[in-house]
C-alpha cells in the first residue's frame, strides 16, 4: 500500500523545476500506473535532485529500465 | 479533531538547535558538532532536498586564478552592486574570508572545476570588477553547474560523520523563551506522526530559506516559504528590508522557471502583444541585453499598460524561432529542453511566452557579522537577543543590501554558517547551563500549533468555503500585480489594502482533514500563516520607501534618496515600521561612499 500523503510530500523538492513535474505527474498520472510502475516511481523519487533534473530535462537517461519508463511517462506533457 | 496538551509534549535537549538544512544550517551545524557540541538539526525536508541544490552558478573568492583579484574588489563590487545599502563591516567581513572559505569546502570534498595548471577554475560573472569598477574579473568558483548541489550533498555527509542529530521531516511551529527573553529552541512537529515535540536548546540557529513563494512567478523550490522569519516575527522581532526582492526578467510565464539572458545573447527578443519590439523605446543602444532591472521594467511597464501578450494580455513572448533550427540546437539546448518539456512548445517553432521572476529575497532577520539576531532598543541602539542565531536568505546581515550579486549567495551562507557557529561554541561556553523556558511562551506555541484543529469543522455546512490553496493562491497573485516590479504609490496601497483583506480571510480558512498521519494540507496551512506575515512585510515595507534604490525600483520616485533614503527598514508584526542606520564603516579598510550606480 502506497502512502499517498506522504508521497506528496516527498515530491517537494530543492527545484521548482522538480517540483512542478513531481507533484504534477502524482495528481494527474500517477493512480493510472501499473503497481510495477507506481513503485519505480516511488524509487525515482529517492534519486539526489541534481540527477533528477538530468533525467526530467532528456539530458539524461536512467540505466535502469523501469526508472527510465516512468521517466519517460513524467515528462510526457500533460495537456492543460 | 485532536487537542494538544503540552504536558504530554515529549522534550528533547540539545546545546544548539538548527531550524534548517540548506548550506546555512549545515556549515554552522558542522562547525558546533566538530567541536564536540550537542546539535539537533530540523528540516522539514530531507536535507539534501533544500534549495541550496538549486544553485548553479557559483561561489565567489578573490582567488586570482584566472585574472588578477583582491578581496577589496571583491568587497567594492559588493557594496556597489546592492547600491550602497549593505552593512560594510559585514562585507568586508565576507570577502576577506571567501578565500579560505573556498579551500574549506574544497578540503571536505566539494569538486570544484579545474584549470589545465590544476588550480580552481574561476568565471566571470555580471558585477565583478577589476580596481575597483575596472575591467571584468573572474571571480566565481563552481562545481561544473551543480555547485550549491555538491556543497550542500558535501555539508550532509560531513554533518553524518561528526554525529549532528538530524530530525528529517519536522516543521517548526514557534520558538520558545525565557522570562528574560533567552531563546531556548522550538515547538515542531514530526510530519510523518502530527506529534508536537519541545526541542529545547541553549541556542537556536534559524536557518530557513528565502520566500519566493510569496510571488506567483518565482523560481524558487515550494519549499521556500520563509517560515523562519515568519517565526521571528512572531517572537517580537522585526524583519528587515524586505522590499528589496530580485526579480529575473525573463521567467516562463505563469510558472517562473529561468529562461537564461543567453537566449537574448544569441540573438533571441521580446515582443509585447502589438508585435512591437519595445525594448528599443526603453534602451535604444542596448535595447534586449539591457541590464535585468530595466528588462524586468519595461516587461513590467507594457503588461501594466495593456500591451501584454495572450488572451489576458499578461505576458510578454520572447522570440528565438527567427534564429533558426540548427543554431537553437546547438547554442541553446538547455533552454529548448526546458521550453520543450514545461510548456510543450519547441522555441524553434513558436516564441516563449515570459513575466519577471521572483528570484531571492534580500530581506529577513536582521543580525550582525557573528550571526546574532539584533533588535532596537532605547536610542536607537541595537542589541543581540539572547541565544538566538540567523543565516543564509532568511537573515539579514546585510551583505547584499538592496540587491545582490551572483555567486554571493552560496558565499553568503558557509561565511555566515561558518561565523554563526563559532559565535555559538564561544556562547555555549559562557552559557553552560540549561535555562527554564516559560510557561507562557510554551503555551503561546502550542495555542499556535492547535489552532488549526479547532478551527472550522469537516463537514459544517454552514463552513466558510475558503481553502489554503484559493487563499495561497490568491496572495500571490497580488504580490505578482501589487508589488513586483511595476511599483507606484498607488499600486502598493491597493495592495496593502488586499494583503490586509487575506489576513483578515485568514481566520475564515479550515482544514477538511484533521488527521495526524502526514497530513500535509495542515503543514501547508502553517506556511500559508507565515506567508501572510511576510507578504504584509514586504508591500508594507515597499509602499513606505519612497525612492529606487537596488531591486526596489518606485516608478513615481526613480531616484536613490541617500538623504531620506540611505537606511534600513525594520517591520514589526503589526504593521510599525522603524529604521536603522547602514553600517557604513568597515573593519579594516577605509568605507565606499554612495556614487551614482553605473556599469
Amino acid at each position: 500500500m502506497l502512502d499517498r500523503p506522504r508521497l506528496y510530500w516527498q515530491c517537494r523538492r530543492g527545484m521548482l523545476e522538480l517540483d512542478i513535474l513531481l507533484q504534477g505527474f502524482l495528481d494527474t498520472k500517477f493512480d493510472a500506473l501499473a503497481v510495477a510502475e507506481q513503485h519505480a516511481f516511488v524509487e525515482l523519487l529517492d534519486y539526489p535532485d541534481a540527477i533528477l533534473l538530468e533525467y526530467m530535462l532528456g539530458r539524461m537517461i536512467p540505466t535502469d529500465p523501469r526508472i527510465a519508463n516512468v521517466v519517460t511517462q513524467i515528462r510526457t506533457p500533460v495537456e492543460s | 479533531m485532536h487537542g494538544v496538551n503540552h504536558m504530554t509534549i515529549p522534550i528533547r535537549k540539545f546545546d544548539t538547535l538548527v531550524i534548517g538544512a540548506g548550506g546555512g544550517g549545515l556549515r554552522a551545524a558542522l562547525q558546533l558538532a566538530q567541536a564536540d557540541a550537542n546539535v539537533a538539526v530540523v528540516s522539514k525536508v530531507f536535507p539534501t532536498r533544500s534549495h541550496t541544490v538549486a544553485a548553479q552558478g557559483g561561489m565567489n573568492a578573490a582567488l586570482a586564478n584566472v585574472l588578477p583579484d583582491n578581496w577589496h574588489w571583491h568587497m567594492y563590487d559588493t557594496v556597489k552592486g546592492g547600491d550602497f545599502l549593505g552593512d560594510q563591516d559585514a562585507i568586508e567581513y565576507m570577502c576577506h574570508a571567501a578565500p579560505r572559505l573556498v579551500v574549506e569546502l574544497e578540503h571536505i570534498g566539494v569538486p570544484f572545476s579545474r584549470l589545465d595548471n590544476g588550480k580552481i577554475y574561476q568565471r566571470p560573472f555580471g558585477g565583478q570588477s577589476q580596481n575597483f569598477g575596472g575591467a571584468q574579473a573572474a571571480r566565481t568558483c563552481a562545481a561544473a553547474d551543480r555547485t550549491g548541489h555538491a556543497i550542500l550533498h558535501a555539508l550532509y555527509q560531513q554533518n553524518i560523520r561528526a554525529k549532528t542529530h538530524f530530525f528529517d521531516e519536522y516543521f517548526a511551529i514557534d520558538l520558545i523563551k525565557d522570562d528574560e527573553g533567552y531563546i531556548l529552541g522550538a515547538l515542531v512537529l514530526e510530519i510523518e506522526t502530527g506529534e508536537p515535540l519541545i526541542i529545547q536548546a541553549k541556542t537556536t540557529l534559524i536557518a530557513t530559506g528565502g520566500a519566493g513563494q510569496l510571488f506567483r512567478t518565482n523560481t524558487n523550490a515550494r519549499i521556500n516559504t520563509g517560515d523562519g522569519m515568519a517565526m521571528a516575527l512572531r517572537a517580537g522581532i522585526p524583519v528587515q528590508d524586505m522590499e528589496f526582492f530580485q526579480f529575473h526578467p525573463t521567467g516562463i510565464a505563469g510558472k517562473g522557471m529561468l529562461i537564461s539572458e543567453a537566449v537574448r545573447g544569441e540573438g533571441g527578443y521580446l515582443v509585447n502583444g502589438n508585435g512591437e519590439r519595445f525594448m528599443e523605446r526603453y534602451a535604444p543602444n542596448a535595447k534586449d541585453l539591457a541590464s535585468r532591472d530595466v528588462v524586468s521594467r519595461a516587461v513590467a511597464t507594457e503588461i501594466h499598460e495593456g500591451r501584454g501578450c495572450g488572451v489576458n494580455k499578461d505576458h510578454i513572448l520572447l522570440k528565438v524561432d527567427h534564429l533558426g533550427s540548427e543554431v537553437i540546437r546547438k547554442r541553446l539546448p538547455g533552454i529548448r529542453d526546458m521550453v520543450m518539456t514545461f510548456l510543450n512548445i519547441d522555441p524553434i517553432d513558436a516564441p516563449i511566452p515570459i513575466f519577471p521572476t521572483a528570484h531571492y529575497t534580500m530581506g529577513g532577520i536582521p543580525t550582525n557579522r557573528f550571526g546574532q539576531v539584533v533588535v532596537p532598543q532605547q536610542q536607537g541602539a541595537e542589541e543581540p537577543v539572547p541565544g538566538l542565531y540567523a543565516v543564509g536568505e532568511c537573515a539579514c546581515v546585510s551583505v547584499h543590501g538592496a540587491n545582490r550579486l551572483g555567486g554571493n549567495s552560496l558565499l553568503d551562507i558557509v561565511v555566515f554558517g561558518r561565523a554563526a557557529g563559532n559565535h555559538i561554541i564561544e556562547y555555549l561556553k559562557e552559557n553552560r547551563y540549561s535555562r527554564v523556558a516559560s510557561q507562557c511562551s510554551i503555551d503561546a506555541a502550542v495555542a499556535h500549533l492547535a489552532r488549526w484543529d479547532q478551527r472550522g469543522s469537516p463537514m459544517g455546512s454552514g463552513a466558510s468555503s475558503e481553502t489554503v490553496d484559493g487563499l495561497r493562491n490568491e496572495l500571490k497573485a497580488i504580490m505578482d500585480h501589487y508589488c513586483g516590479v511595476f511599483r507606484t504609490e498607488d499600486v502598493l496601497r491597493a495592495g496593502l489594502d488586499k494583503m490586509l483583506k487575506i489576513e483578515q480571510r485568514l481566520q475564515n480558512v479550515y482544514l477538511r482533514d484533521h488527521s495526524k498521519v502526514f497530513n500535509t494540507a495542515r503543514i501547508e496551512a502553517f506556511e500559508l500563516e507565515n506567508l501572510v506575515e511576510l507578504a504584509l512585510a514586504t508591500v508594507a515595507s515597499a509602499l513606505a520607501r519612497r525612492e529606487s534604490r537596488g531591486a526596489h525600483m518606485r516608478m513615481d520616485h526613480p531616484q536613490r534618496d541617500d538623504v531620506k533614503w540611505l537606511k534600513h527598514s525594520l517591520f514589526f508584526k503589526g504593521g510599525m515600521l522603524d529604521y536603522k542606520p547602514v553600517r557604513m564603516k568597515p573593519l579594516t579598510v577605509e568605507g565606499f561612499s554612495p556614487k551614482p550606480r553605473v556599469y
